[in-house]
């Protein structure tokens, strides 16, 4: 147990860094044009990537255990082609907490950008700098505590994910056995030591990050 | 010389308009637009930027087609060489003074204009700070100077400094028109302050519900005749009232109101809203219908 135990705490983080990064690149852009569209279909978009937060988490998991099953059209096109096993497997959670994580990454940029003013935006624009050179040089760096936010939320939130893991991933060790799972399955087993070990690092982390965030937006608001 | 005809409607909160405007700007003329809110100053100003488009017309700049609806051109803002300078200064947070500046230069430009710019503007002590740091009056100099260091072929000031105190602001309409002369800049300086648009234009025009008209100038002090002396000045009745041992009516002329005793046979012919005319001379003030 001792060695499975630093084994869990590292894939608990691997899973929750891997998922960040990845929804860095795949929730600025995502927040950056809902922030712009003036589009009819925008609201449809927005409950669709906020789901996750008023789904439980084992109705998403559900589904994607049907959609990533071999036996499914999905499932089976993927391990036929690719060779790909979603299903059981480190890159199939990746994907779960992907769509599970994606709000808490895309809603505080989103609000980030829509708190800019405009003229900013236009000044840069007169000054003959692109969209995207706006983008990386004007806007960004201007909502750096709304994208510290974002990264924060999706890290905390992959590290407590529970239900989509426990549906898709279900608790092998060294592979998908995440310190959430790994307490419960503790406690099943009435090892409450071990499960306090577990419980007590997710606590202090928790603690740790957040007093983070708050004391890094504190002295950015300052600067600004 | 800027060629522009541009037709657009409008929502406005007095309801839909047509925003209809044909209009020459001479190269280095410095050019007024004035006009109530709503009127379509703001919209014309972004339409010659490229921040909005239009239904139909044309902006031809020395030559150079920066819209053409019938031929479906339309150059973005980013290639239309203008200068934006807006009444919330819109400097970027994330950058000091200098950055600020140098951001705007084109790639490979020299850095020259910068310091020229600098120089103009007198912003040599604040470079190294950031927005957040300098007062309303500094950070539109940072804005205009910012607006300049691409040499823009028009540049655009919407109201740019009804956000300051009326010291600062004809500090800085010094430097507006210090740069528009240094740099031989073609102006076009949206504003409501008739001191500013005497100040700085060469010429003004006024929108009214989208479409150009003559601006309601103030009334002006005209000399009656060299012969007697006297000079006079038109305005607006507003109140008629007795005064002691006779009558007094009070004038409003520009901003300003004015008292003026006048005898019972006057009073008789007037009534508030009457356009007349005070007479002043050595002896005494007089007031006549007009």
């Amino acid at each position: 147990m001792e060695g499975g135990f630093g084994q869990t705490l590292a894939l608990t983080f691997q899973l929750a860094a891997v998922t960040t990064l990845l929804l860095l690149f795949i929730g600025i852009p995502i927040a950056f044009l809902l922030s712009r569209t003036q589009s009819r279909i925008k609201p449809i978009l927005e409950a669709l990537i906020s789901m996750p937060l008023v789904l439980p988490p084992t109705v998403l998991g559900f589904y994607l255990l049907l959609a990533f099953s071999p036996r499914s059209a999905l499932g089976n096109w993927l391990v036929e082609t690719a060779n790909i096993r979603l299903i059981f497997s480190f890159s199939g959670l990746v994907i779960g907490s992907l769509i599970y994580s994606l709000p808490f990454m895309v809603q505080p940029i989103q609000s980030g950008f829509e708190s800019l003013p405009n003229h900013l935006r236009e000044a840069s624009y007169s000054l003959g700098k692109t969209v995207w050179q706006t983008l990386l040089r004007v806007e960004l760096p201007n909502i750096k505590p709304a994208v510290l936010t974002g990264i924060v939320l999706a890290f905390a939130h992959t590290v407590g994910e529970f239900g989509v893991i426990l549906m898709i991933g279900g608790n092998i060790p060294g592979e998908t056995r995440v310190a959430s799972i790994a307490i419960y399955d503790e406690v099943e087993a009435l090892n409450y030591v071990a499960a306090n070990q577990y419980a007590l690092v997710l606590v202090v982390f928790a603690f740790s990050i957040l007093a983070l965030v708050y004391t890094i937006n504190r002295r950015m608001l300052r600067t600004i | 010389m800027i060629q522009i005809l541009l037709r657009k409607s409008l929502h406005a909160a007095t309801g839909p308009m047509t925003l209809e405007v044909q209009l020459d700007i001479l190269t280095g003329e410095f050019l007024a637009v004035t006009g109530a809110s709503g009127s379509g100053k703001t919209t014309l100003l972004r339409l010659l930027a490229g921040l909005e488009q239009p239904e139909d017309g044309h902006i031809i700049v020395d030559n150079n087609v920066w819209l053409d609806q019938a031929k479906g051109i339309q150059l973005p803002i980013q290639q239309r060489e203008v200068g934006l300078v807006f009444q919330e200064y819109a400097l970027f947070p994330n950058m000091t003074v200098r950055q600020n500046l140098e951001y705007g230069l084109r790639k490979g430009q020299s850095k020259a204009i910068v310091d020229e710019l600098i120089g103009i503007t007198e912003l040599d002590q604040l470079l190294d700070r950031y927005p957040a740091k300098l007062s309303g009056g500094q950070q539109q100099r940072v804005a205009l100077a910012r607006a300049l260091v691409r040499r823009p072929k028009l540049l655009l000031l919407d109201e740019p400094l009804s956000a300051l105190d009326s010291r600062m602001r004809a500090r800085l309409q010094n430097y507006i028109l210090q740069a528009h002369q240094a740099l031989e800049l073609t102006t076009l300086l949206v504003s409501h302050d008739y001191r500013e648009i005497f100040k700085l234009a060469d010429r003004v025009i006024a929108l009214k519900q989208g479409r150009i008209s003559q601006p309601d100038l103030p009334e002006t002090v005209q000399y009656a005749n060299a012969s007697d002396g006297a000079f006079r000045l038109s305005g607006e009745v507003l109140h008629l009232e007795e005064a002691g041992s006779g009558f007094s009516v009070s004038v409003l002329i520009g901003t300003n109101v004015l008292r003026v005793l006048v005898t019972m046979e006057s009073l008789r012919q007037l009534q508030p809203g009457d356009r007349v005319e005070v007479l002043f001379d050595a002896q005494r003030t007089m007031l006549t219908k007009a």
